[in-house]
């Protein structure tokens, strides 16, 4: 084992951990803004959006990540043209695996969201609506904000998830932290020191995360 | 002040309310006592559309809001609820549960509708409690809050869904205080309630129903002391 080899190409890994980051964040954001809407669609008063929600949601847990990623990455182009990944800031590959990853993860979310919005005590929607509130009002200056807090563990615990699910990217040669690890191993035929390296990056990543949803969580509970 | 006309509501196939009639003046307080499951609840938020009745109509000041083609938001206002278990924000301090509503449906400005917090906060005597978040609140302080914030609203009517039932005893009287506040000066109160005491000194009428339908109705004095109905005689000797 020579360890010194993770000081020499550290900053290969580090190259990898960046699009790692990139991809997560990109992927986070998709995947919020579709699960909020796809959330909020569950819940919806009129069946069609409901109906609609619930088929992309067991689509999309249905089969596998790895298969989805694949899917858009392999399957789409010969259909709709070669160049839908190309793009002018991160790699084709990369680009796939951030929208793939993001309607996975929207499914999730909206789930998280939906029972989030249903936890909330349905007396507080009738003092509201009692009082004379719209729909809309309720929801936007009562409910939302009690569902929010609710939401922020569960989401916290997929975006973890997401994190580390961008490793499945590496499948279709996005070069993110995985990739470089492996590609390293295999060079060197040393995979230990460099799968060490990798795995130590991405618990660093995590950490940062976790402690970041335990600082809001705090936030919030102090004017609760 | 409200009139209810041949009022049924369905749960499913669980036939709640069978035909209610009932007439509420202004100024006026209604018990409704009963049995649980006797359908009051349902009555009570079927006056504020909380539930839609399958049938009959509920006219307040003789217009008829179970009709078709009004704002229901704007009709809510003009009869405040209070419920058993307080419904406040608990992500909203005492001040601003109380000047939500009035600043968002009644549009009246901020500074106003505090003004207006501070007077209603001192009737329910809580003035003190305007910056607490409700969870640092005794029960009975928290249900005294919930009044203060229907009284804000200046509805038309009051309904209390048996405002007491979720209070430790000896948290009882300060609600029931407030509420005999509001009796002596001429509120129109509907009241559904276990407190057979505060039906006898502050009711102007008293509903007994049972089933779904009103079995029996009158001055107190007569309800409690010679009830005509066997049910109600039954019901009132298991409670008093």
């Amino acid at each position: 084992m020579d360890f010194s080899l993770l000081l020499k190409h550290y900053d290969l890994l580090l190259t990898g951990a960046k699009l790692t980051v990139v991809m997560t964040v990109g992927a986070i954001t998709l995947g919020v803004i579709l699960g909020t809407l796809l959330g909020l669609m569950r819940i919806a008063r009129l069946s069609i959006l409901r109906a609609v929600s619930g088929v992309y949601l067991q689509i999309f847990r249905g089969t596998p990540m790895l298969l989805q990623i694949a899917f858009l990455y392999f399957a789409l182009p010969p259909i709709f043209g070669s160049g839908i990944w190309k793009n002018p800031f991160i790699p084709d590959a990369a680009l796939a695996g951030i929208v793939a990853l993001g309607l996975n993860s929207g499914a999730y979310i909206a789930e998280i969201i939906r029972s989030g919005i249903q936890g909330v005590d349905i007396g507080q929607t009738e003092a509201a609506r009692a009082l004379g509130l719209s729909h809309l009002q309720t929801m936007q200056l009562v409910i939302m904000p009690q569902a929010f807090r609710r939401v922020i563990p569960p989401l916290c615990n997929e975006f973890i998830v997401l994190l580390k699910d961008t490793s499945l990217v590496s499948a279709i040669g996005a070069k993110e932290l995985m990739y470089q690890a492996r590609a390293m191993g295999a060079k060197y035929y040393e995979y230990f020191v460099f799968m060490v390296g990798a795995a130590i990056i991405y618990f660093c990543l995590t950490f940062v995360l976790t402690q970041i949803s335990n600082y809001i969580e705090r936030r919030l509970a102090v004017s609760d | 002040m409200i009139k209810v006309y041949g009022l049924h509501k369905y749960f499913g196939k669980n036939h709640v309310l069978r035909g209610i009639d009932l007439e509420v003046a202004k100024g006026s307080v209604v018990c409704i006592i009963g049995p649980s499951g006797s359908g009051k609840s349902t009555l009570l938020r079927c006056m504020n559309l909380l539930e839609t009745p399958n049938e009959g109509q509920v006219l307040i000041d003789g217009v008829d809001i179970t009709a078709a083609g009004h704002n229901i938001d704007e009709l809510r206002a003009e009869a405040g609820m209070v419920f058993q278990r307080f419904n406040l924000f608990p992500h909203m301090t005492v001040l601003d549960n109380i000047t939500l509503a009035p600043m968002k449906v009644r549009k009246v400005s901020q500074a106003e509708a505090e003004k207006q917090a501070h007077e209603v906060l001192r009737r329910v005597g809580l003035e003190e409690k305007a910056p607490a978040y409700p969870k640092q609140l005794s029960g009975g302080q928290q249900q005294r809050v919930a009044i203060a914030r229907a009284l804000a609203m200046k509805p038309k009517l009051f309904l209390f869904d048996e405002p007491t039932s979720a209070l430790d005893p000896e948290l009882v009287g300060e609600v029931l205080d407030v509420m005999k506040g509001m009796a002596l000066e001429g509120t129109t109160m509907v009241v559904v309630t276990h407190e057979m005491q505060f039906a006898k000194e502050v009711a102007d009428r008293v509903i007994f129903m049972d089933g779904g339908v009103i079995m029996e109705e009158g001055p107190p004095e007569l309800i409690f002391s010679q009830p005509q109905n066997d049910r109600t005689k039954a019901f009132l000797d298991r409670v008093l």
